[in-house]
């Protein structure tokens, strides 16, 4: 099944990566000491894998133009099994509710380690759909997604500083704040076109962090705001682990608000016209949707979750400082919305989890984990584009009864 | 309205009354497309006026250098020459997307889903299926537009349009690519939605179909007005036939 | 005054590292219209292999300038190696792809080879030999200008020269400016399209790498993360310049090196950063088309 000139081309692979990976796999330099150390298991490693590498990625490719070539006829899209289990009421109740039972026994079942493990995993949850409406749904790649989070976070820090503001008051004021921070920065760049944009958010988030550590007057620099309140639970102060628990129930609720509002968002006269947009903006205008506000919606919308989680993720540290928010943060909700599949909130879901607990349980694996976000990119783009779990839209399905409504 | 150096559109100065079906014709690249686009205001138009009278309300409002979307609400509306659908949205929702600039509901009523938003949805579905039964599509009306054959795709965007509630309907080549029987019934259409208060002004190189229609006929070429009137003064204008088949023909 | 021409020098030097790196975002933007995140790190990549060989040598006694040349050498060739890669790998795949999906997967390109060389070899700065002398000529003016100065500056501007004749006069030149005006086009007149995009990467990428050996000498130290911000600068350079515009990116490049230079040394020197972030911002909102770019007219 496999010719030789495959396996020569394989062969032809192994031997450049083994030339491309050289200087920095083997040789490693110690200018100091003046001692090199020449790693040649490195070149060996790198030869086998990128051997077995290409051949499968070849025949990935084969397959996949035989199952093109043999299904032709066929051009419906087969819908992920999971929304099919979804769709169905006695699958989905049920299946929900297994889950909100876990979800709440969660805490008393596992350490209070696990525990703030969850939280922050589910933190990632609410921030991967947040970035979800905005990248996913509407289109718009918004690389500084981590700007908002940040403006949630130093918001209740410093409200919490210098007024004594509890949580509960600042929650909504840092949404809102990051929702308004969204429209001050969407309004002029979200006429741009794609590419652009995503450098413009970009370099405002970029902007925003570097603010962060050099005024130190405004935002105590790099060294950040410590103690911070834990939130309060009427009025009553709780134990450390108490207050562990009570984040992570705080945290488990907004994530089926989260889940709850950007369901019924997708499936909206706004949630319509966000689709249309990433088709076809001409037509879009064309058709009387005004393109900068609906956009700007959208961002903001996005914003807005990254304000509340910011919220959530000063109190639950009880420390923010700069270092907190890099780019890389927000390449991180990046890679949860693209493994998950854009637009699917099952996908984004279980892309966060699947991110953000494998790294921690695994420990071996940790010291790879940006290793690995930056090739999953890059992987999903090229084999998987519409995630794992691709997001075959609810149609709105005409029914015969004429008043019926829209799935 | 000029592109680098060329002056795709010099003079053109058109009128259209209400309920009446008026044509625009020329050789290719005489600059009728731009003229949509500039009407629509995908182009601002670097002199000029386009005023829209509001047959209704009489209400007259000068359009140029508004938004596309803006123009739209104030009640024109188009398809495209290379067709403009959503391709990967169904049928249905196509032509919903084109109710969006008639319905308000927004982001609180899309969580709260209270009884105004549910019946706003509803009434969207519901003028939808009409509008699509009227263009004869309501039977596709779960499948994918991009599914669609060719000919439907066409009336597919009519209906679209319809769905923003136009007074003048801009079609830009509607029957491109259509065989005689898709003709046939488009024509058929054409009237159909003027006779239902619609005026319509439509680009097409079909001459039988502009003939039979069109009350009344404008020629441009060259970025120019060549000639105007009713079918029968175009068909005999010299100067059109002119621009149709070049210099040296003597009728 | 020795002040403002120190500052001034300052800023053509930096000016001149900017434009190695930013011809190669202009270029590849030119042909293929992807922005090249992972340039940046190719520009790392280059400054790693040129430290890695010329601490090598010298460990081994070879003399000055045989270090200077093969390290240079070796830093072209391995980071034009990693650039064609790179686009087999991750660009050429999504060509007919929607606009995004390349700058997703060039993205996680970049965050890719941060950790790879972080991995393979430290999170620490590395302090970066001197590879360029102390010119005795250069004596009288050295508290302003620099040896390494001097040598950035007749280097860059004979990279220039060369790119220039290679574009103008070329016959992968010609092939080159008909595929950035047409791909089409020039597919269907029997231009190697696929050929021409490898060797814009090879050039970008090797002027990238000669800029990374550049100024880590000039600097004295690096790390895997000097790619990301070099990389956003030179791209603000390029889109200063208008992108797509090969003497647009050199002009933007100098703009940029001077009004950093400038702002630094009479402002603050906290902001600087910032500083090219908001002017990237700036530049993006109202000016897109940059400098020398031409705005361009949708077809409907």
């Amino acid at each position: 099944m496999f010719p030789v000139k495959e396996l020569k081309r394989s062969l032809f692979v192994s031997i450049w990566f083994a030339f491309l990976t050289f200087p920095i796999m083997v040789i490693k330099v110690d200018s100091i000491e003046r001692i090199v150390t020449w790693r040649w298991n490195n070149m060996i490693f790198i030869a086998i894998g990128s051997f077995v590498l290409s051949i499968l990625v070849k025949v990935y490719f084969v397959r996949k133009e035989r199952r093109a070539a043999s299904k032709k006829a066929q051009t419906v899209l087969t819908e992920p099994f999971v929304h099919r289990i979804l769709r169905e009421p006695r699958f989905l109740y049920p299946l929900c509710l297994a889950c909100l039972a876990f979800a709440l026994l969660f805490p008393h079942l596992f350490s209070t380690y696990q525990t703030n493990i969850m939280t922050t995993a589910l933190m990632y949850v609410v921030l991967g759909l947040g970035l979800n409406i905005v990248v996913g749904v509407a289109g718009l790649l918004d690389l500084g997604y981590v700007a908002f989070y940040a403006v949630g976070a130093y918001s209740y820090a410093l409200l919490n500083m210098h007024f004594g503001l509890g949580f509960w008051v600042v929650l909504p004021i840092g949404g809102l704040l990051a929702a308004f921070v969204g429209i001050l920065l969407g309004f002029p760049v979200l006429r741009l076109r794609g590419d652009y944009l995503a450098i413009v958010t970009l370099g405002f988030g970029e902007i925003i962090r570097l603010v962060l550590e050099n005024w130190n007057d405004f935002s105590q620099g790099p060294s950040g705001i410590s103690n911070i309140s834990r939130p309060g639970f009427f009025g009553m102060d709780l134990s450390f682990a108490a207050s562990i628990n009570y984040i992570y129930y705080l945290v488990v609720g907004l994530v089926i608000f989260t889940i709850f509002v950007v369901n019924r968002l997708q499936n909206s006269r706004l949630g319509r016209a966000w689709l249309a947009l990433r088709e076809d903006e001409i037509a879009c205008q064309a058709m009387g949707i005004d393109k900068t506000k609906t956009k700007l919606m959208a961002f903001s919308l996005g914003a807005f979750w990254a304000g509340l989680v910011g919220v959530i993720f000063a109190t639950k540290t009880t420390f923010v400082n700069p270092a907190s928010f890099t780019f890389l943060e927000s390449a991180i909700i990046l890679s949860i919305v693209v493994l998950g599949g854009m637009g699917s909130i099952v996908g984004v879901i279980l892309g966060a989890l699947a991110l953000i607990l494998l790294p921690e349980y695994l420990r071996a694996l940790s010291e790879y984990r940006m290793l690995a976000f930056g090739a999953i990119l890059v992987i999903m783009m090229i084999f998987k584009p519409e995630g794992l779990i691709s997001n075959v839209r609810r149609r709105y399905r005409f029914k015969q009864q004429p008043s019926s409504e829209s799935e | 309205m000029n592109f680098g150096g060329i002056r795709a559109l010099d003079s053109l100065d058109l009128d259209i009354h209400p309920g009446e079906i008026v044509a625009l014709i020329g050789p290719n690249g005489a600059g009728k497309t731009t003229f949509f686009n500039c009407l629509t205001g995908i182009y601002t138009p670097s002199a000029g006026e386009i005023r829209l009278r509001n047959p209704e309300t009489g209400k007259e409002t000068r359009l140029n250098g508004m938004k596309p979307n803006k123009i739209t609400e104030k009640g024109m509306a188009r398809t495209f020459q290379n067709i403009r659908l959503f391709a990967n949205m169904s049928v249905l929702e196509n032509v919903m997307i084109g109710r969006h600039c008639r319905t308000h509901s927004l982001i609180l009523g899309a969580i709260f889903r209270n009884p105004a938003t549910r019946k706003e949805e509803r009434e969207i579905v519901d003028s939808s299926y009409q509008i699509l039964k009227k263009v004869n599509l309501h039977k596709q009306v779960n499948e994918q537009a991009k599914n669609l054959p060719y000919g439907a795709q066409r009336r597919l965007e009519i209906a679209r349009a319809l769905a923003t509630e136009p007074f003048l309907l801009l079609l830009d080549e509607p029957a491109a690519g259509m065989n005689p029987q898709e003709t046939e019934a488009l024509v058929k259409l054409i009237r159909l939605i003027c006779r239902e208060g619609h005026s319509i002004l439509l680009i097409e190189h079909d001459m039988k179909l502009v003939m039979s229609l069109s009350d009344r006929i404008f020629v441009m070429d060259y970025g120019k007005k060549i000639a105007q009137g009713s079918p029968e003064e175009v068909r005999s204008n010299p100067a059109v036939i002119k621009a149709y088949l070049g210099e040296d023909v003597d009728a | 005054m020795d002040y403002f021409i120190e500052l001034l020098f300052g800023g053509l030097t930096r000016g001149s590292i900017y434009a190695l790196i930013a011809l190669g975002y202009t270029m590849v933007y030119g042909i293929i219209g992807l922005i090249n995140f992972a340039h940046g790190e190719i520009y790392m990549i280059g400054a790693f292999t040129s430290f890695i060989v010329a601490t090598v040598l010298s460990i081994y006694g070879f003399p000055l300038l045989a270090i200077v040349v093969i390290a240079a050498l070796a830093a072209a060739v391995w980071s034009s190696a990693y650039g064609v890669t790179i686009e087999k790998i991750a660009y050429r795949p999504l060509r007919h792809a929607p606009r995004l999906s390349p700058l997703i997967s060039a993205i996680g390109m970049s965050i890719f080879l941060q950790n790879y060389v972080l991995l393979a070899q430290t999170s620490d700065f590395l302090s970066f030999p001197a590879l360029i002398p102390e010119f005795a000529f250069m004596e009288p003016v050295a508290h302003i200008v620099g040896s390494s100065d001097l040598v950035i500056l007749v280097t860059t501007a004979l990279v220039m020269l060369a790119l220039t004749v290679l574009i103008k006069f070329t016959r992968i030149g010609k092939a080159m400016r008909a595929t950035s005006q047409d791909r089409t086009m020039a597919m269907l007149v029997g231009i190697n399209v696929d050929r021409v995009i490898s060797a814009t990467f090879v050039i970008g990428s090797a002027l990238a790498a000669i800029g990374g050996m550049l100024i880590a000498s000039h600097i004295g130290q690096i790390n895997f993360y000097i790619g990301f911000i070099a990389g956003i600068k030179a791209f603000t350079a390029a889109v200063l310049g208008g992108i797509g515009s090969i003497p647009g990116a050199v002009l933007g490049s100098l703009v940029l090196g001077l009004t950093e230079s400038f702002a630094t040394g009479y402002v603050s020197s906290d902001y600087e950063d910032v500083f090219a972030f908001s002017l990237l911002v700036l530049i993006l909102i109202f000016k897109p088309s940059g400098l020398l770019g031409k705005a361009e007219t949708k077809k409907v």
